[in-house]
């Protein structure tokens, strides 16, 4: 079984290979934010600090207990929930963009941490041993990725899933309704920064190597910018987002030195000619239904 | 030792006041958080270093001559990829504010490459003062003065001009100033290139302060200044330096006291816990939730 997967893997050219595992990392994330931006609409700019959280508890598992990889990840996304939700019941109760500069400020003060950080080798960063399973990375990367998108839809049509969607159009409706609000945006938190944190664990296996730095700033607008460009609450959208732009670098190496100003402009291109996203308010089951010719009411 | 702690507490703060300045002036008026403008700092340092190297001009005409780029630059900034963004959800702007920051960066690393580069020496003549027991260099007492000077130029602007007047309106009500009669689209250009300008001008004196100009210097700076208005309370141009002030006094403290390493988590955690005690800032108002 092993041999047969790692011959599948080995039929892929590596550098597609690696586009394509950067994809579904991006995916696993990128669906994370997208429960905390999309669907509770509680702007976050601290992803990434998830993600780092993830990454270096998921590489310390390895390191010192050698669990079998899969158990691996369920204990960094239940260690990254719970640091989310310990965060996330205090700085919860702001709205709006409070909320995106105090997560934006935790993930700094998260990103200090680590660089000073002694277990994790500081600023020199973490080499990760590889990961305790049989099936190879990339076959791995998108069980996950897949296992995320059908998590995150089911999430989404949920209960849970409803009263998340009206605390993002009315919390003061939300609540009069008699939606526990506090409860519900913890939650969210929660769930969101679990899929950041088992992304995070398998970019540490996956690439073998992390560094404190990796997870800045500009990390957390990557993963924003994914779930903006595919539109805001979208399922489709999002995964459609992440493989965009995270397989764009690679397309633009061919002009490697204008890659990031592209990079760049593409943003401000897309926002301004597509502003709510790719898929912003397309409703597939709507297309669907009209693409065999029935209209709904 | 405290008073010197002090002065090079006052003279970091008021360069983080006056980018803070241009970051709630935009947020006051059409609540965005302007992320380019952390870049447009680090062009502002590169042009005055350009203007100092190459045609050997003074500090104060080079302040000058990259307030003027910037203010065009935060000007055209605004027209490409704010204006069309602007009845459009705030987080897309965000995005393509969070694009034009990447862009200009990029930018800057491909004209003038990945190391810092230097003031030439003597750019600005540095002399020790004795005060006390502080050394003082002229070159705080430069950028504590010039900082002051244009903080009290832009509080005359807000407040004894016409247009400042306009930007006032604007920020308490867009729909209403521009039935009023107010040319909206003129404030919120006049605003950015305000903004751009005390910007630029903290760009050429970190770049001094420092003797170091490099592509990614606006992101932290950036970043800290831009808590430097939330701390202040965001829309509130008093606000911002006081705000600007706290964090440089409390960075250099924060540093003298032996947590350099810390050095970039103390802002945002001073940052957090005031938000989480007082949500709008020192200085905000409190926004009340239309139901």
């Amino acid at each position: 079984m092993a041999d047969f997967l790692n011959s599948l893997v080995g039929a892929v050219d590596p550098y597609m290979m690696q586009i394509l595992v950067n994809v579904g990392v991006a995916i696993v994330l990128a669906l994370g934010l997208n429960v905390i931006v999309g669907l509770t609409g509680q702007l976050s700019l601290g992803h990434a600090a998830f993600m780092s959280i993830g990454a270096f508890t998921s590489a310390m598992v390895t390191i010192k207990t050698g669990l079998p990889f899969s158990l691996n990840l369920v204990v960094t996304g239940v260690v990254t929930a719970i640091v989310a939700a310990a965060i996330g019941f205090p700085i919860l109760r702001l709205t709006g963009d409070y909320l995106a500069i105090c997560t934006l400020g935790f993930a700094e003060i998260v990103k200090v941490f680590f660089l000073n950080f002694e277990p994790t080798n500081k600023a020199l960063g973490l080499t990760v041993p590889p990961a305790k399973t049989l099936i190879p990375m990339p076959i791995y990367v998108w069980v996950v990725a897949i296992l995320s998108i059908v998590l995150v839809t089911f999430v989404q049509s949920s209960r849970f899933g409803r009263a998340l969607k009206a605390i993002r159009e009315d919390e003061i409706a939300a609540e009069a309704m008699g939606i526990n609000t506090a409860r519900y945006k913890i939650q969210a938190f929660a769930l969101g920064s679990f899929l950041a944190g088992v992304g995070g664990g398998l970019y540490a296996h996956f690439l073998s190597y992390i560094n404190p730095s990796d997870f800045g700033f500009l990390k957390s607008v990557d993963i924003l910018a994914m779930v903006v460009l595919g539109g805001l609450g979208s399922v489709p959208g999002t995964v459609i987002g992440s493989s965009v732009l995270a397989s764009a670098p690679e397309f633009l190496r061919f002009m490697s030195q204008y890659r990031m100003l592209v990079y760049g402009a593409l943003l401000v291109f897309l926002m301004v000619f597509r502003p709510n996203g790719l898929l912003g308010g397309v409703n597939f089951t709507e297309l669907l239904l009209r693409a065999v010719g029935k209209k709904r009411k | 030792m405290f008073l010197q702690q002090l002065v090079n507490g006052v003279a970091l703060g008021s360069v983080y006041a006056l980018i803070a300045l241009g970051y709630t002036m935009v947020y006051g008026i059409i609540t965005l958080i302007n992320f380019a403008h952390g870049e447009i700092f680090m062009v502002g340092a590169f042009i005055g270093l350009l203007l100092v190297s190459f045609f050997k001009v003074n500090v104060f005409v080079a302040i000058v001559g990259a307030m003027i780029f910037c203010m065009i630059m935060g000007v055209l900034i605004e027209l490409i990829a704010y204006r069309p963004l602007r009845k459009s959800s705030r987080l897309s702007a965000l995005i393509s504010a969070i694009g034009v920051s990447i862009f200009l960066s990029s930018l800057a690393l491909m004209v003038f490459g990945a190391d810092a580069k230097g003031f030439p020496e003597g750019a600005f003549p540095v002399q020790q003062i004795q005060v006390g027991s502080a050394d003082i260099s002229t070159l705080q007492l430069l950028i504590i003065g010039v900082s002051a000077v244009l903080m009290l130029g832009l509080e005359f602007i807000v407040q004894k001009t016409k247009i400042g007047k306009a930007m006032r309106a604007t920020s308490e009500d867009y729909n209403t100033a521009a039935l009023m009669g107010i040319n909206v689209n003129r404030v919120i250009s006049f605003t950015f290139a305000l903004g751009s300008a005390l910007a630029a001008a903290g760009g050429v004196l970190v770049g001094v302060l420092f003797n170091a100009v490099s592509f990614n210097m606006g992101l932290m700076a950036g970043l800290k200044a831009f808590a430097a208005a939330v701390l202040g309370g965001i829309g509130s141009i008093p606000g911002a330096m006081l705000g600007g002030l706290l964090l440089g006094v409390s960075e250099v403290f924060g540093v003298a006291i032996g947590y350099s390493s810390y050095r970039d988590a103390i802002a945002f955690t001073i940052l957090v816990l005031v938000l989480l005690v007082k949500p709008t800032g020192l200085l905000g108002q409190k926004i009340t939730k239309k139901v």
